[in-house]
């Protein structure tokens, strides 16, 4: 019953997304107010519609009702409950339908915040939102449905990937989702703003919001992701520029640039038509990524089925949104009428260049991930682009775009002073030399690429306290002022400078790890030492031991760093009967931001361990650096700018502008 | 300056950041692209040795032979040829003799494929689609090599999204 109720729901939630497409646009076009309101009451009903969807296929996992085909393919009836509940989507069938319930969920959050909106407007966001869902739902239900049943249901499941067994897959792909799909409403707000042919800053404002909430889980998501494939994989590595992370990365840059294009927007009214493009390229990037991954196209080692009845659908998805969109682009954006006029050389020709810089950056990992695909259907060749082309093509392009990051914010509006900003990044400047120069005398000549790449980001680091330091006055006026005005300070301010700080910290966990990262891989017995940048590690007893749903391998290390013990590593290997597969727990010990990395390989026959161990300096800095970004997004958030439609304050003491 | 001479400015400055981008991207798909092969396709079109590329087919059964200090040897297959190779480290989880295999690395003197990098399938249902393709194509594919589907037509677990490690990998 709950499978066909959950089922049933679905279908609802599809006829509920096919009023919503059309009904609303009549309503705009009309001039009907009530029609217009369908599109509230529609959105809200189908994320109704979609969560009891979801809750049905969640309950079947938590029953592990083997009847139905999902749950016995990716479910086992001794697997702990976490992983029955977050087993949900770590199939495709199953992560289909938290895409559609997180596209609903954002949906209802516009019809149910939106209130502010002109009703003109949300009609039209709201209808693309369920042109998109439709297309998804439609999706779904013909190719992909999780709720099929299986005629003899088998007593057991096959169980769950033991790779995916892990707390990762909870928290990884619904961020991914919150930010992939969160793109589609910027989407359909430029969408909108081309039906309507109108846009202007007040159309910045409102998109900018949720460009921010898809950014910061974006963020956090591709940093857990690559956190959870750092420690679950086993070998340490935490970016593998595989066409999967990529589809994740190209969002993202997009996404970046279109946060900064959409202040320009904001502040001057300029830069519209360019913010509208942005807008449309940003979500079909997230269709793309989508594409690519679900319809198994990829020549990579990652396991995706191949169904090619899904691809195509995917692919047709794909090219209606994307053609359909960029076609509309092409036919009315020359009616946005263009507005604030700048000089190169200001913060509006930052942005700019920062755009630039993150779109050529987005276009070169856009050649890399498809090249392959394209001359594998052309010519028939098979290769891989991997880490060396894109360190050779991302890498430059990211270096002078980090240069000009503490610049930005320093420079005016309209027509700013680069000598000015460069006097007061003078400090900075002189940060970023000393750590050059100490780094350089601290490791004697060696590599000359990670002082200087150090340094770059200590720039960037203290380039965004400069611009703090300069705004709130401090060191020029005394510290209570100082505060004073910190505290006055828009927390949109704050949060570019923790964000673009945030940039500084990830690189120097990138360029420590990469260049400083040690490893010892041998064979070892109980009672050997394996010895490693400092630390001593010694292999205590191996024992065996019974989990949930595994048996596993693990063997106690006992760590300690010149004489002085500093406790326990146990890694171990687990074996997964139910699928016959293993997977490899490496042991991590956190010393400040560095860690120690353990994993273990196979046995030999006379008793010995394959054992891999990494020292790795400053690690942590890597995923430090994006929770940084992210909470800068959340400080720009809170700004009340931002939050439209909020009561006007009685008294407007410090002047703000309050929001419209 | 006038609004003409702006915009030029900033149609100069992109075309500028493009033509780099477009140079970088060039000069990146000149050296470090690597090609796939299989032992067939190698005695049909040798690669020089010291030539990184990409190796892929079954793992001969029988053919894995354990070395001191973690070096192993093995020979992979395609049907109808062989190649030898070594490698040095810890083999992924899912490394199985008779399954496939995908190793990176570049041939020596000798004729020995050194891999320094070794992937290997994911599930005991998937198989690396390129060695899958290339196998189908010299007609040494068998039914029972990849996904054993049942009627229903459901696919064998697949990854979550995004870059979760769904890889089985083991590099140096």
């Amino acid at each position: 019953m709950i499978a066909e109720s959950g089922h049933y729901a679905l279908v609802l939630a599809l006829a509920l997304a096919l009023i919503q497409s059309t009904v609303p646009i009549l309503g705009a076009r009309w001039r009907d107010p009530a029609l217009m309101n369908v599109a509230r009451a529609t959105a809200l009903a189908q994320l109704l519609f979609v969560a009891a969807s979801f809750a049905a296929l969640a309950a079947l996992y938590i029953t592990s009702d083997f009847s139905v085909v999902n749950v016995y393919e990716n479910s086992h009836s001794t697997k702990p409950l976490l992983y029955k509940i977050t087993g949900v989507w770590g199939n495709h069938e199953g992560s289909m339908l938290l895409w559609v319930s997180i596209l609903a969920l954002f949906g209802g959050l516009v019809a149910a915040f939106g209130n502010n909106l002109p009703l003109s407007l949300r009609a039209y966001v709201l209808a693309v939102q369920g042109w998109i869902a439709s297309a998804f739902y439609l999706f779904i239900l013909i190719t992909s449905n999780p709720f099929l049943r299986i005629a003899s249901p088998p007593i057991e499941g096959r169980d769950l990937n033991p790779v995916l067994q892990d707390i990762g897959l909870a928290v990884h792909p619904p961020m991914l989702y919150l930010g992939y799909v969160g793109f589609s409403i910027s989407f359909a707000f430029a969408v909108a703003a081309l039906l309507e042919g109108r846009i202007d800053a007040a159309w910045a404002r409102w998109v900018r919001p949720w460009t921010l909430v898809a950014w910061i889980f974006l963020t956090l998501g591709i940093a857990m992701g690559s956190y959870w494939a750092y420690y679950e994989l086993g070998w340490g590595g935490w970016w593998f520029w595989d066409p999967v992370e990529n589809a994740s990365l190209m969002p993202w840059l997009a996404g970046t640039a279109l946060l900064h294009s959409a202040v320009v927007m904001e502040k001057r009214n300029a830069l519209k038509v360019w913010t509208i493009l942005l807008s449309i390229l940003t979500f079909s990037l997230s269709l793309l990524g989508t594409f690519l991954v679900r319809s198994g196209v990829l020549t990579s080692v990652h396991a995706f089925a191949t169904d090619p009845t899904r691809g195509v659908f995917i692919l047709l998805i794909l090219c209606i949104f994307i053609g359909g969109s960029l076609s509309l682009y092409a036919w009315r954006a020359s009616a946005l009428k263009q507005g604030g006029l700048f000089a190169p050389i200001s913060r509006e020709g930052a942005l700019v260049l920062n755009n630039l810089f993150l779109t050529a950056a987005c276009a070169t990992v856009f050649i890399g991930t498809l090249y392959p695909l394209a001359l594998e259907v052309l010519t028939g060749d098979k290769i891989s682009v991997g880490a060396p082309f894109f360190n050779l093509t991302f890498g430059p392009l990211f270096l002078p775009l980090m240069i000009a990051v503490p610049f930005g914010p320093l420079l005016a509006w309209k027509r700013g002073d680069l000598l000015g900003a460069a006097q007061r990044l003078t400090a900075a400047g002189i940060a970023a030399l000393l750590a050059v120069a100490m780094l350089w005398a601290w490791t004697r000549g060696g590599n000359a690429f990670a002082p200087l790449a150090i340094g770059l980001a200590v720039f960037v680091i203290a380039g965004a306290l400069t611009d703090l330091t300069e705004r709130t006055g401090l060191f020029r006026v005394p510290f209570a002022t100082a505060t004073r005005r910190a505290r006055g300070l828009p927390r949109a301010t704050w949060g570019s400078a923790f964000a673009h700080a945030g940039v500084g910290v990830a690189l120097i966990g990138i360029v420590c790890e990469t260049t400083w990262n040690s490893e010892y891989i041998g064979s070892m017995r109980p009672d050997d030492v394996a010895k490693i940048a400092g630390y001593e590690l010694k292999l205590g007893d191996v024992t065996q031991r019974k989990g949930p749903n595994f048996s596993e391998m693990l063997a106690r290390f006992a760590v300690s760093h010149d004489g002085e013990r500093l406790g326990d590593m146990t890694p171990s290997k687990r074996n997964f009967s139910a699928r016959s597969s293993s997977t490899t727990e490496a042991a991590l010990l956190t010393r400040g931001a560095s860690q120690l990395y353990v994993s273990l390989g196979e046995t030999t026959a006379d008793g010995a361990i394959a054992v891999r161990i990494y020292h790795k300096p400053l690690v942590l800095l890597i995923w430090w650096g994006p929770i940084l970004m992210a909470l800068g997004g959340v400080l720009s958030l809170s700004d009340r700018r931002l939050r439209v439609g909020a009561p006007k304050p009685a008294k407007s003491l410090r002047g703000l502008q309050a929001a419209e | 300056m006038t609004r003409k001479q702006r915009r030029l400015t900033m149609i100069g400055g992109s075309l500028a950041v493009l033509a780099i981008a477009a140079a970088l991207v060039l000069n990146a798909m000149r050296d470090s692209i690597v090609f796939f092969s299989t032992p067939t396709m190698l005695a049909e079109k040798p690669v020089a040795a010291g030539k990184r590329f990409r190796l892929g087919g079954l793992v001969q059964p029988g053919s894995l032979v354990r070395g001191d200090n973690l070096a192993v040897t093995f020979q992979v297959a395609d049907g109808s040829n062989t190649l030898p190779v070594a490698f040095k480290g810890i083999l992924p989880d899912l490394f199985r003799e008779g399954q496939g295999v995908v190793a990176e690395g570049a041939l020596d003197a000798a004729g020995v494929f050194k891999a320094d990098t070794v992937l290997a399938k994911h599930d005991e249902t998937y198989m690396p689609k390129e060695v899958a393709d290339a196998l189908k194509k010299q007609g040494h594919w068998k039914d029972d090599y990849g996904a054993k589907k049942p009627d229903y037509s459901a696919t064998p677990a697949a990854a979550a999204q995004g870059p979760s490690p769904a890889k089985q990998g083991v590099s140096q």
